[in-house]
């Protein structure tokens, strides 16, 4: 396989720059000063320290023994970013792009959120590193993620509501990218997913693939072998793409990226790009498989997690699939909370609602699975920001 | 020479600087828009820039949002506004240009968009989020269908971008006036009179300025240093005030002859 992204940022088909021209000069910088940073072992060590003594990396690799015997197939093993500081896969992004800001003498960072775990994550590093803050938050996301929405604000930034379109994390990229066009010269977009303009797909990528060089090394200590399956959850794709670099030469290694199928088919429904309504479009700067009508307007979206409410993929995840070495599948809303219950009933392990649709996959291919066989799944956050939305949903019940 | 071209040459042989007007296709109505572009044209409008309006448009302040929003709601299509445009061009020949994000275009086909848009008299298609380094798969059918690629560049973009653009573009080169998305400001850059100058030194074609001008000292300062000038949300703010009724082929023209007429170098 030829290396990917080009130098033009297509992985295949898939990538690119489409922004406005204001963009491009920045994304050019950025590109140029993420690349020298990774050789730079100055910048390298300070990151590998904060992911140490801040993030609490390595995370562990954890044997869900009683969810495996439950289920009386395939041995499950849990990547655990739900215990990096701040509660997920996302701070080790927002940090690595925080040390970059300061390095291009930017002192504002500015970043969109879903589920508001990448805001956190952004507010945190913000805060660490002596920046001015300010996410945008879907106003729809902001009432089922409460709990973020003032973390967030103790952490010193300002949340913005997007009253915008399907007010979900779509038109919160949409007024971050607004914002970024007009304050090109002292701000920097923390996007938190291998979505975007180059070089974010791949800069994004290779700030996650922590995940998959711990996860694969910690899985040949304890079992001296390879996976059968890698599932994870894919929003845009960033704990999916962190872990997966990881397996992806490895084609013994199964790897399962697992989207929201929210109430069912149908547009609107759901947020499966690979599905029937979706098709390669442009959005939010690059090309890829996006969930799009006929006459290529962006559809609106559901799913019960906000970080995977979302109508576009990552490129790589587009080129992935067309290549073949990654599958998609979908889970639904009620699939993904009953997975939320089981883990933290059997293995005192609360997931967050997105990491459960990986979960839930899992859970449906286990059995089937001889029971030498092992599953590792990311479990990418942890699901207390989920706690009055799933109490809320029991009680419509 | 193309319809583009020759209304820049006549604007000049007037000493004066072309008026370029975008209102949004479908806003308020897809059957009120030939109107607007009527009214426009008969203020004095020299090129038309009709907004393709899209789901998600990220170049766009609040006011080119919301007209969108309404076109859409109202079922405006890409095939809609060529449809339009046929009208406009069998009872006009004032210069149109597509003002549109890349999904759109892309959905319909670059092909058949390219050949349909040539076939109802559409003159250059500027893409928002289209830089020159993603034009490649545009170009070739556009070029070949005789409809301008009209290129942006701002103040970011620096003088081998702003003359790679102008060598690529054709037209027009279209001159954003400070970083940010389209809407109406009060008052322009200081720097904008170098900015003009300097791209106009870089480019071979015609420079248009656009992107926050609303009021008629300021159409008068930028027509003074550049070869063009665009006024957008003040006049879309305009039709929303008017709104789906009688008045709006008056109201639109009454609004843009004074700006119109503040184009004359002086």
């Amino acid at each position: 396989m030829k290396k990917q992204p080009d130098v033009r940022g297509y992985f295949g088909d898939f990538g690119g720059r489409f922004v406005p021209e204001t963009l491009m000069a920045s994304l050019v910088e950025l590109e140029d000063l993420w690349k020298r940073t990774a050789k730079d072992r100055g910048f390298q060590s300070r990151f590998k320290e904060l992911l140490q003594r801040y993030v609490g990396r390595p995370t562990p690799l954890y044997p869900a023994r009683r969810l495996a015997a439950l289920l009386g197939g395939a041995q499950i093993w849990l990547k655990r970013e739900d215990l990096c500081h701040t509660g997920s896969h996302k701070l080790n992004n927002a940090l690595g792009q925080a040390l970059l800001t300061r390095e291009m003498e930017k002192h504002r960072v500015i970043a969109e959120t879903g589920a508001g775990q990448h805001g956190v994550a952004v507010a945190t590093a913000a805060s660490l590193l002596g920046l001015d803050c300010r996410i945008y938050m879907g106003a729809e996301d902001m009432r089922r993620q409460e709990s973020n929405v003032r973390r967030m604000r103790w952490l010193g930034a300002e949340v913005v509501a997007v009253e915008a379109g399907s007010r979900t994390l779509k038109d919160a990229i949409n007024e971050a990218l607004r914002d970024w066009v007009t304050n090109i010269h002292t701000t920097h977009y923390i996007l938190g997913s291998v979505l975007g303009p180059h070089p974010f797909p791949v800069m994004v990528r290779d700030f996650q693939a922590v995940i998959g060089v711990e996860a694969f090394a910690q899985f040949r200590e304890s079992t001296r072998s390879l996976p059968d399956a890698v599932v994870a959850c894919v929003g845009g794709g960033s704990n999916a793409a962190g872990i997966f670099s990881a397996f992806v030469p490895f084609d013994q290694v199964r790897l399962i990226g697992v989207e929201a199928g929210g109430r069912g088919s149908g547009p609107g429904q759901h947020a499966a790009r690979f599905s029937d309504d979706g098709r390669p479009g442009v959005l939010h700067g690059t090309l890829t498989q996006v969930l799009q009508d006929v006459d290529g307007q962006v559809l609106g979206t559901h799913s019960v997690s906000a970080g995977m409410d979302y109508p576009a993929i990552g490129p790589e995840h587009a080129q992935w699939e067309q290549a073949g070495r990654v599958s998609y599948v979908k889970v639904g809303d009620r699939e993904a909370i009953e997975a939320f219950r089981l883990l933290t009933r059997l293995e005192g392990i609360i997931p967050a609602l997105e990491s459960s649709h990986a979960v839930a996959y899992a859970v449906q291919i286990a059995p089937a699975m001889p029971l030498k066989a092992s599953i590792l799944i990311n479990l990418s956050g942890r699901g207390d920001k989920d706690m009055d939305e799933v109490a809320r949903l029991e009680e419509g019940a | 020479m193309s319809r583009i071209t020759s209304a820049f040459q006549t604007a000049q042989g007037e000493n004066r600087a072309a008026f370029i007007a975008y209102v949004t296709a479908g806003d308020p109505s897809l059957a009120r828009t030939p109107e607007i572009v009527f009214g426009l044209a008969s203020a004095g409008a020299d090129i038309i820039e009709l907004g393709v309006p899209f789901s998600d448009p990220i170049a766009d302040g609040p006011t080119n949002q919301r007209a969108a929003e309404r076109a859409l709601s109202g079922g405006t299509s890409l095939t809609d506004v060529l449809t339009v445009v046929g009208e406009i061009r069998s009872r006009s020949e004032i210069p149109l240009v597509l003002f549109t994000y890349a999904n759109p275009v892309i959905s319909y086909g670059i092909d058949r968009f390219a050949e349909d848009a040539a076939r109802v008299g559409v003159d250059g298609v500027l893409f928002t989020d289209v830089p020159e380094e993603e034009l490649d798969r545009f170009l070739p059918t556009l070029r070949s269908a005789a409809i301008d690629p009209i290129l942006l560049v701002t103040s970011t973009s620096g003088k081998a971008r702003i003359r790679s653009a102008s060598r690529t573009g054709g037209g027009f080169l279209y001159l954003v006036s400070r970083t940010g998305v389209t809407g109406a400001r009060l008052d322009l850059d200081a720097d904008l009179e170098d900015l003009v100058i300097r791209t106009r030194k870089s480019s071979r074609l015609p420079v248009a300025v656009g992107f926050g001008i609303s009021n008629a000292d300021q159409v008068r300062k930028v027509a003074n240093w550049a070869d063009g000038v665009v006024v957008g949300s003040a006049i879309v703010n305009q039709v929303a005030a008017v709104g789906d009724s009688d008045e709006l082929f008056s109201a639109v023209e009454a609004f843009t002859r004074p700006l119109v007429e503040m184009c004359r170098k002086i």
